[in-house]
């Protein structure tokens, strides 16, 4: 039987006085700990996150040797340059034209994947993750080896069709073309792996719904599948326009910035001159011109995340 | 094994009282059922018991001892959940364990308990398994020994056969009754399910927008309900209500219905509405089941009439009928082969011994 | 004589192609191995040829043969590098570096997460959404200010801290901690609150709740979380190009190109080589734990 002799649980006893603040002082120490636990994660952000953030504002102010505030002067600096304006066109080129192509190969890559059978989507899947896996810098290197001005195993195909070496990194416009092209080769992966985890939870009902309304492939796509997948799809685009518009790695290795500062971003241009230049403001206020265009993509990602939040 | 007793308790959220001052005694070893349907407080009323929530007013006691601010841990219940929120990584003699285990149970004591429980619910085959490998039945059970495992002054169930399908339910509501029979420890059972807490109550606790409706055993509740709401909500299919009034007949009361229809009341029933103001507007309560088919003979109390049924519903071993006077649905069950058809006319009987009478505004039976 | 024409109702009214269902099917199957395959090229071009050139002494690469072949493949890249104390050095380092940011992270995303998921506290739907924002914050904004403020620092106290791997450890949680936590946020909430519960009816503390149900019970999530958090700090190049100068305290992805190109003479076998094996840990990781890498990125965003 159940009834084992045991020590019987002893409730503390109440007195009429026990007063209704313990129960109290117990939820302050729920909310205490939860503090604690948290604190570490808030210390970390604040100190070597926001506070950098805001001391780069500061640091921006200020001369070269960093002896004298100058205000707004280092701005006026970069507006009157050239490559200034240069690199603000290129990153959002860039940005721009690599996000819309990634998203793009990424969905249409998604659906071939979606198409076959269970089995084998996982070992395609594997195949296709793979460049997404390599760490960026390690996988420039060898496009930069593809793209060798001398060994390119590239040219060396193409010379079998009679096109002529092209210099891939010699020439200002094949240069964006090479930066673009790697971005899109690391990236697509990614947006891949996101839309088909959202295709497949479409339900098959509302294809099945829709063939029988007499819909084909392409408005099967444009009337059920991207209405379904509207919040992926803004998602994942805002978080990559952000992480491309910031991208370091990939033209720091392949280009430099080079030819003649024609595919420096805020990123490189910002090393090279805070950095190599040894002028920190000056490189604070470059990195600072990313601010505005993040914070505005920021602003829509929370809107969507909230609307969709309130839509769950 | 401890009594449970609840006074004037309260509970508000912002604005909003979920419960609004319960009283309720408890004994020991009783095993009490609060019933009610959405929203009228049962379970946030379990909860404080358990002490999941916070009581906002009153006092909440098991074993003599006020707990209100006591936390659950130490309260010495155990609880069984509607979802039964079993630990999915462990097994399930892990489960029923894991109190035992977090308590620094010897390990011998530990391992009798749980296959003592096992034995008693039959799930000894299923003890290494994890929970996903069960049916939701075996999960019940369970979760059932895992609470019975902790020998716990209070067993706190809430609405833990929600979730199963019909047959199963029945199987386990058995299962549960068996078990108090064998352990015999105070239970509280919170369901929406009326037959729920037919079958398995010593008193059902009746409760309506966080208030108590009526407390009673299942006859009590059955033959003597208090309220509109308990009357209409035990039973099944529920109590009819049709709109009356009383009115002087030779040396009796009449009951009428409609302009063309009146009973003769029985005599117990007339003396006891004796002093009720005749053409005040009234409702009878009366049971499908004291709606039947008209036999041979006349029985006291009893009285006949003609109608046309509207839907019959054969059950088998009766049928269920429904018909309209004067503009309500009235629902009777008559005997399978008493010629019931759809649309086709039938002599009914109506057991008056058994009516009810309720004050329409105030939901009072009187 | 009239001929009767029959109507026959049940017959469909447009004219359909039998079998086209599964023909249609057949097509649309065989277009997609097409470009799958033209995808899969395409993603293993660069990984493949890292190989190929791996294999290759510098006379044959020099010789300018056919690149995408391997005429006499040696191993003497692999020795050379293996033997190497430089490059067992950067090996190292990115070892230890991620090794111990893993930790970090998980020891600071994990109760955080549990508090923000569960314990409802003033302020946390905020720091949730706060948490989220800060991943937002890339480094290419921050390696500048972080630089200097080191470098402050450092002058202060006088503890060595520009040019030395442990500096690393304070910054690359920035990077993991921040998604780790979302992730981990997602994966407890949602546990069912029931479980709790049960939990505390059975006795358990906050501490208990946290070690012995959920931890268990979001071990993918935790999984996931980790093989995130070791990725990005063993593939991380901008922070230790920055704050990492001479070759004794490089981490992999700085010091293959920092010391493998010297000047304008670019030893390709070695450093296609070193690449190759600089690469080699996150590629096995995710040979074996895919699913989990993958749950990892869909987490953030669906989740999310």
């Amino acid at each position: 039987m159940v009834d084992v002799a045991i020590q019987p649980n002893s409730v503390a006893r109440a007195g009429g006085a026990r007063k209704r603040t313990s129960l109290r002082t117990a939820l302050k120490r729920r909310s205490t700990a939860a503090f604690l636990m948290t604190l570490p994660l808030i210390l970390l952000i604040s100190v070597l996150v926001l506070y950098p953030a805001f001391y780069s504002l500061y640091l921006a102010t200020l001369n070269k040797s960093m002896q004298r505030f100058v205000g707004l002067g280092n701005f006026e600096f970069l507006f009157k340059r050239d490559t200034f304006w240069l690199v603000v066109k290129q990153s959002c080129i860039f940005a721009i034209s690599a996000v819309v192509f990634k998203a793009l190969i990424g969905f249409i890559v998604a659906h071939f994947v979606h198409n076959i059978p269970a089995k084998g989507q996982r070992k395609w899947r594997g195949m296709l993750l793979v460049p997404w896996v390599i760490p960026p810098a390690m996988s420039t290197l060898a496009w930069l080896w593809l793209f060798d001005p001398s060994y390119s195993a590239f040219n060396y195909t193409l010379a079998f069709f009679g096109i002529g070496p092209i210099p891939w990194t010699g020439d200002a416009n094949w240069a964006r073309f090479t930066v673009i092209l790697v971005n899109i080769w690391y990236g697509a992966p990614f947006f891949m792996i996101m839309y088909l985890a959202s295709l497949k939870s479409v339900p098959d009902q509302l294809y099945e719904a829709a063939a029988i309304d007499g819909a084909n492939w392409w408005q099967r796509i444009w009337y059920v599948t991207l209405p379904m997948m509207r919040n992926i799809i803004a998602i994942t685009t805002l978080f990559s326009l952000i992480v491309t518009f910031a991208n370091f790695d990939i033209v720091r290795i392949l280009t430099a910035g080079g030819p003649l500062d024609y595919t420096h971003i805020f990123a490189t241009w910002a090393f090279r001159v805070g950095i190599e230049g040894s002028d920190i403001p000056l490189g604070a206020s470059v990195s600072l011109f990313m601010v505005p265009i993040l914070a505005v993509a920021a602003i829509f990602i929370l809107r969507d995340v909230n609307k969709r939040g309130n839509e769950a | 094994m401890a009594d449970v007793t609840l006074r004037k308790v309260i509970k508000r959220y912002d604005e909003v009282e979920a419960v609004r001052g319960i009283d309720l005694d408890i004994a020991d070893h009783e095993f009490v059922v609060l019933v009610g349907p959405s929203g009228c407080g049962k379970s946030t009323t379990l909860r404080m018991i358990a002490g999941l929530e916070d009581i906002t007013g009153g006092d909440i006691m098991i074993g003599g001892d006020v707990v209100n601010d006591v936390p659950p841990k130490d309260r010495d219940i155990a609880m069984v959940f509607q979802n039964y929120a079993l630990y999915p990584h462990m097994t399930v003699a892990e489960n029923m364990s894991f109190g035992l285990r977090l308590k620094h149970y010897p390990k011998a004591e530990i391992k009798s308990r749980v296959t003592e429980a096992a034995r008693m619910l039959d799930i000894t085959d299923l003890i290494d398994r994890k929970p996903k490998q069960l049916s939701g039945g075996q999960r019940q059970r369970v979760a059932m020994g895992r609470a019975i495992v902790r020998n716990p002054k209070v067993f706190l169930f809430d609405e833990p056969l929600s979730n199963l399908d019909a047959k199963l339910r029945v199987q386990m509501r058995i299962e549960i009754k068996k078990v108090h029979q064998k352990v015999r420890t105070t239970t509280v059972y919170v369901t929406h399910d009326q037959v729920e807490a037919m079958t398995l109550a010593d008193r059902v606790v009746v409760m309506n927008h966080g208030r108590i409706e009526q407390i009673g055993t299942p006859n009590d509740l059955y033959h003597n309900p208090a309220t509109r709401f308990v009357a209409g909500f035990i039973g099944s299919p529920a109590m009819n209500f049709l709109p009356c009034r009383l009115e002087e007949a030779g040396g009796g009361l009449n009951i009428r219905l409609t302009d063309r229809l009146a009973f003769p009341l029985p005599p117990a029933r007339a003396a006891r509405y004796r002093n009720v103001p005749r053409d005040e507007k009234l409702l009878l309560g009366i049971r499908p089941e004291h709606i039947t088919e008209a036999k041979q003979h006349k029985e006291s109390g009893v009285e006949t009439f003609d109608t046309v049924l509207d839907v019959t519903e054969p059950m088998g071993m009766e049928t269920l009928i429904y018909f309209m006077l004067d503009g309500v649905e009235v629902c009777g069950r008559v005997n399978p082969n008493a010629g019931a058809r759809d649309g086709g006319p039938l002599r009914l009987a109506v057991d008056l011994n058994n009516m009810h009478l309720l004050n329409e505004g105030t939901g009072v039976v009187l | 004589m009239t001929s009767t024409i029959v109507i026959d109702k049940a017959a469909p009214t447009r004219k359909v192609k039998y079998g086209s269902m599964s023909r249609d099917r057949t097509w649309a199957l065989r277009w997609s191995y097409f470009f799958l395959t033209l995808f899969a090229i395409f993603s293993l071009v660069p990984p493949i040829y890292m190989l190929i050139t791996s294999l290759k002494g510098s006379a044959e690469i020099s010789a300018a043969t056919n690149p995408w072949w391997v005429f006499h493949p040696t191993l003497s890249n692999y020795i050379e590098l293996l033997t190497s104390n430089q490059y067992l050095r950067f090996f190292l380092n990115s070892a230890m570096v991620s090794i111990f940011v893993v930790t970090i992270t998980m020891l600071i995303s994990v109760p955080a997460a549990f508090a923000l998921a569960r314990m409802r506290f003033w302020g946390s739907a905020t720091l949730a959404t706060g948490v989220f924002l800060t991943y937002l914050i890339p480094d290419s904004l921050l390696f500048i200010p972080l630089f200097k403020m080191f470098a402050v620092i450092g002058d202060w106290t006088g503890i060595q801290l520009i040019n030395r791997w442990y500096v690393l450890l304070f910054i690359y949680p920035t990077l993991t901690v921040p998604f780790c936590t979302w992730i981990m946020i997602g994966y407890f909430a949602s546990i069912p609150k029931e479980l709790d519960e049960a939990a505390i009816i059975d006795g358990a503390s906050w501490f208990q709740t946290l070690t012995r149900i959920f931890i268990p019970v979001a071990l993918p999530g935790l999984i996931a979380a980790t093989i995130f958090a070791f990725t990005v700090s063993w593939a991380q190049f901008l922070y230790p190009l920055v704050f990492t100068t001479s070759t004794d305290q490089q981490v992999l992805p700085v010091g293959i190109i920092t010391t493998l190109i010297k000047g304008d003479v670019f030893n390709w076998g070695q450093i296609m080589t070193g690449a190759l094996l600089g690469a080699a840990p996150p590629l096995i990781i995710y040979a074996f734990l895919m699913d989990y890498y993958i749950a990892g990125l869909t987490a953030g965003a669906t989740k999310g």
